[in-house]
């Protein structure tokens, strides 16, 4: 049994005053990608939300051993989580370099590995961010988790939207990324699941209905289209 | 030919005073999203603070004038940080709340000044210079014009070095665009929001300074009476924008003097006329972003 990193009792989340997360708990290793899986609106997003207190919420979120529900989300960050949030939310009017700088929390960022990792986006350094492409603004968003060194790393929807060899690339670079810290990932994709993810957990109607291995989800069919509304082969 | 160079200059002159209240206003509701009613208080306050320095070292002096507007600038960052921490800091994202703190903050602050200063108009005459005119172009332009565009002009590129040149204005400018996302980066946005709100009233209260010495004359109401082209300013500049408040205040102004020289002395309605074009035409302002 490895360490747990995260530990969510009890997450209910509300936006606007409407509540997007019911009831959900679950645990997230220390190492390797757990995925957070579900049909569309299921309430993913609001959970990485809920988390980092983006939005409001109630529940035990314990982290490295630390409660952090009474904290602010720049607090949040600070402790070690890195964000990679839904559509990437990249800052369009800033360049490359200053949506990287903006971004550097530690006394010694991680520029080198960053540089190693996404050789495209050193190169556009002066670029703003609004004249990147959609992958290329992903690169930087996930650049921008990785410049520092997390204990944990959010990562929301990494390939929504992109063109196949995009998809392959971020997720070399997520596995890369995973080989140093450990990931919760919500991901639509179950190709890239399958390549990635030790774990799953599977949420519906905003709670838990599934943990386990995702080698396991994804090798009974009926059980994933039953819990994903998709076909896991093929998928 | 001589009145339409006159009135460009001096409406270039009006329009670095109405820059100096929206550069600050459009910063703080780019960034917070508080529509800041009291922001004309912090014009006033540096006015009189201004106005009581420059009494004490020599009014009609150059360092009288300079230490004014030091003076008043720094009092108006006070009054504006103060208020921040003491009053806004607990509103924030409660957009009701924060109109009626700040409205009902003004209407104290303007009831205090006259309290203090009395509600008459103070009348302010500045160095000998600022008081005469030059020859420009075939006419004769009032000096004042000049030191009120220099201060704009100075302000402007002092507020875009920042805002370009130190991580603060990195944070600053990412947050007028994504606010939750610079949190969701570790930085604590509530500094940058004091900060922002201090630039704002540090640049009121000089403006503040500035406008006194314009209108010849300091009173309660003054910063108040100019918050109305400050808020038309921000919003046909673009919410956030400190280029497209310089570019609008400049706009605004020389459409007031021409209008109200030629048609009648209408400048105020086509002002109005222009706001409305503006929010029908480009909502999101000359230079401002889309929502």
């Amino acid at each position: 049994m490895s360490e747990i990193i995260l530990k969510v009792e009890n997450l209910q989340a509300s936006v606007s005053g409407q509540q997007v997360v019911e009831d959900v708990s679950f645990e997230v290793p220390a190492v390797g990608i757990t995925a957070l899986l579900g049909r569309n609106g299921v309430g993913k997003s609001s959970t990485i939300k809920g988390i980092l207190g983006l939005y409001q919420r109630q529940g035990n979120i314990i982290f490295d051993g630390q409660p952090i529900q009474g904290l602010l989300t720049h607090q949040i960050v600070q402790l070690g989580i890195g964000y990679v949030p839904e559509d990437r939310e990249i800052f369009s009017k800033l360049s490359v370099e200053e949506n990287l700088r903006i971004a550097e929390r530690d006394k010694n960022p991680n520029r080198r590995y960053v540089a190693e990792l996404f050789p495209d986006i050193e190169a556009r350094k002066a670029q703003t961010g609004g004249s990147l492409s959609g992958g290329q603004q992903q690169m930087v968003s996930l650049a921008r988790a990785l410049i520092n060194s997390n204990k944990l790393l959010l990562v929301d929807e990494p390939t929504k939207g992109l063109a196949p060899k995009i998809v392959t690339e971020v997720a070399v670079a997520l596995e890369e990324a995973s080989k140093t810290v450990p990931m919760l990932l919500v991901e639509q994709n179950l190709e890239v699941v399958r390549r990635l993810a030790e774990d799953v957990i599977v949420l519906d109607a905003g709670k838990v209905v599934y943990t386990g291995k995702a080698k396991t989800l994804l090798a009974d069919e009926a059980l994933t289209q039953r819990l994903l509304g998709v076909h896991s082969e093929g998928a | 030919m001589d009145t339409i160079i006159l009135l460009t200059i001096t409406g270039v002159g009006l329009g670095s005073i109405y820059f100096l209240v929206a550069s600050g206003l459009s910063l703080i509701y780019g960034l917070m999203h508080v529509l800041n009613f009291a922001h004309g208080v912090f014009l006033s306050f540096g006015g009189y603070i201004g106005y009581e320095v420059a009494r004490i070292i020599g009014i009609e002096t150059w360092t009288g004038f300079v230490t004014a507007c030091i003076a008043g600038a720094l009092a108006g960052g006070a009054f504006a940080l103060l208020t921040e921490l003491l009053l806004i800091r607990r509103l924030y994202n409660r957009h009701i709340e924060q109109v009626l703190i700040t409205v009902g903050l003004a209407l104290a602050a303007v009831a205090l000044f006259g309290g203090i200063w009395g509600h008459d108009s103070i009348p302010l005459f500045g160095p000998e210079w600022l008081r005469g005119t030059t020859g420009m172009l075939g006419v004769d332009v009032p000096n004042k014009n000049f030191i009120m565009i220099l201060g704009a002009a100075l302000v402007l590129i002092g507020l875009q070095l920042f805002l370009h040149k130190t991580r603060y204005g990195m944070i600053i400018r990412a947050g007028v665009e994504n606010r939750s996302m610079v949190t969701a980066l570790g930085i604590d946005v509530r500094k940058s929001f004091a900060l922002v709100f201090t630039i704002g009233g540090i640049v009121a209260g000089f403006g503040g300074v500035m406008a006194s010495y314009y209108f010849n004359y300091i009173s309660p109401s003054l910063g108040q009476s100019l918050l109305i082209f400050a808020f038309i300013v921000t919003v046909i500049g673009g919410l956030g924008s400190i280029g497209g408040a310089a570019v609008a205040s400049v706009l605004v102004a020389i459409l007031q003097q021409f209008a109200n020289y030629y048609v009648f002395g209408t400048g105020d309605v086509v002002v109005v006329v222009l706001l409305a074009v503006v929010l029908l035409v480009k909502p999101t302002g000359l230079l401002g972003k889309k929502a």
